[in-house]
This record gives structure tokens, C-alpha cells and sequence, in this order.
């Protein structure tokens, strides 16, 4: 009697875990799927499910030419403030990942606080400082500003790698007669290159996807993808952006599974 | 091992590798940041006349005060939700084999590397009028009137909490992860049924994840411009939008720096609140 109250109690917990978790995966993937499938939509409003289907919508996104000019405005900056935040980033991670002084504690905080300070405050002081060194808003301080909030995302990744790193791989290459530079790039390189290949490809996802700080540091000559999509989505529910968005969604996913293949990223990101 | 100073000489690197980081973040992070307190501490525009006038504004300002606590209290509310929908996947993650572990992770990273833009658009299609929701409530007949979900709280939390989820789930993964399964055998064999030891063990155990999934969870639900502002329209007013209106629209400056140090502020306590509670947990967890 005892034992079969506790299989049902147990069965109970189980069930109702099991059943949230499904409940909880299903919302986090439904939203893109939705908008996957509205995007292939006959009609002209983003009425689910579609009337009926066609590509017309990616068709029009063909010949969106704003569109077009913003994204290649973010591709530019995201390569530009990506390569800026490994070279930065790397170097920075080197120096603090094994030192346990209180400046390298401290210099840790500094480069992670991007992460939780508010970015839009951000967004607004670097306006304000560049405007008062006499910067006008350009493509540049699109980069400086979107490096900032990049960095942290390649440091962390590096300091990570690092620290799986075994000290006596560096010794017995010394002891073997290998130069600092040597060791570095034929033992250090190789091994934390996939948590550097991790860390920049977050870093050019999230400057991708920036929206606090492009909104101060942007002007119509230095338009934004997310701004663009954003201010076309307040006037009006265009069914473009939703052809735009089943594009940005499939490119994330074979991104997505070209790094697991590469770096296992979602190894990386749960240790 | 003998020579220990040539070793370390080795293993580490000069914090010189970290000046040229450091020099950026001092002019581009850490520079504006302090011309934001100093512009901040003036009464006027021009920024001639210093004082405390623009916190003074704030903190008298019945609707500016409405406006810091609705923002706060959306954060909370945001995090409950994640916290309570994001346990039981980090439960099922470890009980799963390694492929569909590798698929779960895969289901909440992606949202997490998809645009924010995106992922708030698609809570537009599913909670407007004609939306997934009103469309499969009318077509029951539960409904005849499409009930109001965009523009309203519910709305935003619901769709806030979709997009923060991994921020919240990755590090209950990790700290699921490192808990000892014996614990859970040991629990049940002395007779607590699994409700209990889910109670008594694995929660107080993986503290410190449902702690670093807060705070990431919390710090990002408020500052979530895009999606408060879509999902919340214009009746729904939350910091960074009331910051971005007094800066871009109404070009007030000085005020929109006291909004950005009192929104930095709370965010802080919020932070630091929780990272003490991490170390206290910690602790407790060690033990």
C-alpha cells in the first residue's frame, strides 16, 4: 500500500515536470516557427494560418532596397566591431585569465559590466561624449560603441578555454626549448581557438542584433537592420518584415549548426 | 615543479596584454559613462547651473516614480515566469539521453541568437486580433469579441519571458548538472518522496544557477527596449523607453542622464542583491 502511494507520488512529480518542460520548450520554439510559416503567406495581412502560400513576400524583399541598405550597414559594422572585440578580447583574456591579483579581479568586472548595465544608458552617454569631442554619428562610432557591448562575450569565452588549458603543456614546451611566441602559437592557439571561434561568433550575433545602442549612435545615413525593422513594424504590420524575419531565422539556424559542428557551443555554454 | 618562478613564467601572461582594452573601455565605456553623472548633476540644458534638480524631478515626479516601479515590477514578474518554466526543462535535461539533450539545448539557445526584433514580432502575429490565439479561441467558440492580449501587461511579460528564457535555463542546466544523482537515491531510499526531495534537496542545491539566471534574466527583462515597446504600445511606458523619448524626442539631456544613473542605479541594487545572495547560497550549497 505504502510502496504504490509512493510510485504514485513519484509519478505525479514526474509528469508534472515533464509536462512544464514541454509546455516551456514549445513556447520558446513556437514564435519563430509562427512566423516562418506567415512569412510564406498568399495574402497581405499575418492572419494564422495563411489563406494560402507563396514565396511573394520574399519576392518584395528582393527589391526592399532600405532594407537592403541597412542590412549591409550592420554586416559591416558586426564584422568590423567582431574582429575588433577578438583582437581586444583575446589579449585582454591572456592577461587576466590566470592571475589571481586583485587588478586582474577588477579589470574582469570592468570588461563583464557591459553585460548587466543597462545598454541604452549606455547608448546615450557615448552620444553625448562624441558629440562633445565633436564626432558626428557614423559607421566608426557605430563600431566603437558596438565593440563595448561585444567584447564581454569573447573575453568570457577565452577566459574559459583558458582555464581548461593544462600549465604543463606550456611548461614542457619551454623545457623543450620553444620560444613564448612558438608555444603560443602552436599550443595555446590550437587548443582555445573553439572557445574564441565561440565567443566571436555571440559577439557578432549580438551586434547584429544591437537596438540600445544603434539607436543613439545611428542617423539616417547609418541606418540599422533591427532599428529598420523596428520602426517598420510601429507604422505598419508589413508582411515583408515577416519575409525578412524567415530569412534572419533560417540563417541563424544553419549558423547555429555549422558552430555546433565547430566549437560545440551548446557544450560551452552549460559547463 | 622545482623551478616554480620559470613555470609561472610560462603559464601566465603580462597584464600588459590587457592596456589596449582597458584604454578603450576607460575612453569609450568608462568616459561617457562619467560625463553622463557629471551632465546628470545640472539643472539646466546647457549644463551651467550644477545641482541635484533633475533627481530632485525624478524622485517628486508621481509619474516618473510609476514609471521606475512598473519597470521594476515587470522585471519581477518576467523572472517568476522564467524561473518556473525554466526548472522543469534543466530537470528534463538531465534526464534525457545525450541526443535529445543536445536537441534541447539547440531549442533554447536558438531563440537567444535569433533577433530580438524577430522573436517580438512573432508575439505580435500570435497575440493580435486576428492573431493564433483570438483566431483558435473564436473558431471554438469560447469567444465571440477578440480579446485584448497586445498592448497589455499580460501580453508583455508573456512575450518578455519567451525571449529572456535561455538567459534563465542555461544556468539552471549547469548548476542541475553539478548535483549529485546519489543525493536524489540517497533521499528517496530514506523514504522522502520525490516532491520532497525536490523541495528539501535539488532547489536549495542549485541555488546558485536559479540565482545567476535571475539576475541575467531580471537585468535583461528591463532594459528590453524593442519588445516592451512593441508588445506595450504607447499606453505601456517602462524606463528605457521613457529614457529614449527625454533624450531623442524632447532633447532634455540632463534629465535623460538622471533617468540612465537612476535606472544604472537599480539595476546595481538589483545585482547586488542577488549576487550576495549567490555567495551566501554558495556556502550553503558547499556545506
Amino acid at each position: 500500500m505504502a510502496g504504490r502511494k509512493r510510485t504514485l507520488e513519484a509519478f505525479s512529480f514526474e509528469l508534472v515536470m515533464t509536462v512544464v518542460a514541454l509546455i516551456a520548450l514549445i513556447i520558446i520554439i513556437a514564435p519563430s516557427l509562427v512566423v516562418l510559416i506567415v512569412s510564406f503567406t498568399s495574402g497581405f495581412s499575418l492572419r494564422f494560418p495563411p489563406p494560402g502560400y507563396s514565396l511573394r513576400w520574399y519576392a518584395e524583399l528582393w527589391d526592399a532596397w532600405q532594407l537592403h541598405f541597412a542590412a549591409k550597414n550592420s554586416l559591416i559594422v558586426a564584422l568590423w566591431a567582431t574582429g575588433l572585440s577578438v583582437v581586444l578580447g583575446v589579449a585582454a583574456a591572456l592577461a587576466i585569465s590566470r592571475s589571481p591579483t586583485l587588478s586582474a579581479r577588477l579589470l574582469d568586472s570592468l570588461f563583464m559590466s557591459p553585460l548587466v548595465l543597462p545598454a541604452l544608458a549606455f547608448g546615450l552617454a557615448a552620444l553625448m561624449l562624441f558629440s562633445l569631442v565633436g564626432m558626428q554619428v557614423s559607421l566608426l562610432t557605430l563600431v566603437i560603441g558596438h565593440t563595448v557591448v561585444c567584447v564581454p562575450y569573447v573575453v568570457r569565452n577565452t577566459v574559459a578555454a583558458l582555464a581548461q588549458l593544462e600549465p604543463t603543456l606550456l611548461e614542457s614546451s619551454a623545457v623543450l626549448g620553444a620560444s613564448r611566441l612558438y608555444t603560443f602559437r602552436r599550443i595555446v592557439l590550437p587548443l582555445i581557438r573553439p572557445g574564441i571561434i565561440a565567443g566571436a561568433f555571440i559577439a557578432f550575433m549580438s551586434s547584429f542584433d544591437n537596438v540600445p545602442v544603434s539607436l543613439f549612435l545611428r542617423d539616417a545615413a547609418t541606418d540599422m537592420l533591427p532599428i529598420r525593422m523596428w520602426q517598420d513594424l510601429e507604422g505598419k504590420l508589413d508582411v515583408t518584415i515577416a519575409a525578412l524575419s524567415g530569412v534572419l531565422i533560417i540563417a541563424t539556424v544553419a549558423l547555429v549548426a555549422v558552430m555546433e559542428r565547430v566549437t560545440g557551443l551548446s557544450r560551452r555554454l552549460t559547463n | 615543479m622545482g623551478t616554480a618562478p620559470a613555470s609561472r613564467d610560462v603559464t601566465s601572461y603580462g597584464m600588459g596584454l590587457a592596456a589596449p582594452l582597458a584604454l578603450f573601455f576607460l575612453f569609450f565605456f568608462v568616459a561617457p559613462l562619467l560625463q553622463l553623472l557629471w551632465l546628470s548633476l545640472h539643472n539646466d540644458t546647457a549644463a551651467l547651473h550644477w545641482g541635484l534638480g533633475q533627481y530632485l524631478h525624478f524622485l517628486t515626479d508621481p509619474f516618473s516614480l510609476s514609471v521606475l516601479g512598473s519597470t521594476l515590477l515587470l522585471g519581477a514578474e518576467v523572472t517568476a515566469v522564467c524561473l518556473v518554466l525554466g526548472f522543469p526543462i534543466a530537470w528534463l535535461y538531465q534526464r534525457v539521453g545525450p541526443r535529445l539533450q543536445t536537441i534541447i539545448i539547440l531549442i533554447v539557445l536558438l531563440p537567444l541568437l535569433t533577433s530580438v526584433v524577430v522573436r517580438t514580432f512573432a508575439w505580435i502575429v500570435i497575440l493580435g486580433r486576428q492573431g493564433i490565439i483570438n483566431a483558435t479561441l473564436q473558431s471554438l467558440g469560447i469567444i465571440d469579441t477578440p480579446l485584448k492580449l497586445l498592448y497589455t501587461q499580460f501580453g508583455v511579460v508573456i512575450a518578455l519571458a519567451q525571449v529572456q528564457m535561455p538567459l534563465m535555463t542555461l544556468p539552471l542546466i549547469t548548476a542541475l548538472g553539478r548535483i549529485d544523482p546519489n543525493l536524489d537515491d540517497a533521499s528517496c531510499s530514506l523514504g522522502a518522496g520525490s516532491w520532497r526531495t525536490f523541495v528539501r534537496i535539488v532547489l536549495p542545491l542549485s541555488l546558485p544557477g536559479v540565482i545567476a539566471g535571475c539576475t541575467l534574466t531580471y537585468a535583461a527583462a528591463i532594459t528590453a527596449f524593442i519588445t516592451q515597446s512593441l508588445i506595450g504600445g504607447g499606453q505601456m511606458l517602462f524606463m528605457p523607453m521613457y529614457l529614449y523619448q527625454q533624450a531623442s524626442t524632447l532633447q532634455n539631456w540632463p534629465f535623460a542622464s538622471a533617468i540612465s544613473i537612476i535606472f544604472l542605479l537599480a539595476v546595481l541594487v538589483v545585482v547586488s542583491v542577488f549576487t550576495t545572495l549567490g555567495r551566501l547560497s554558495r556556502g550553503y550549497g558547499g556545506a
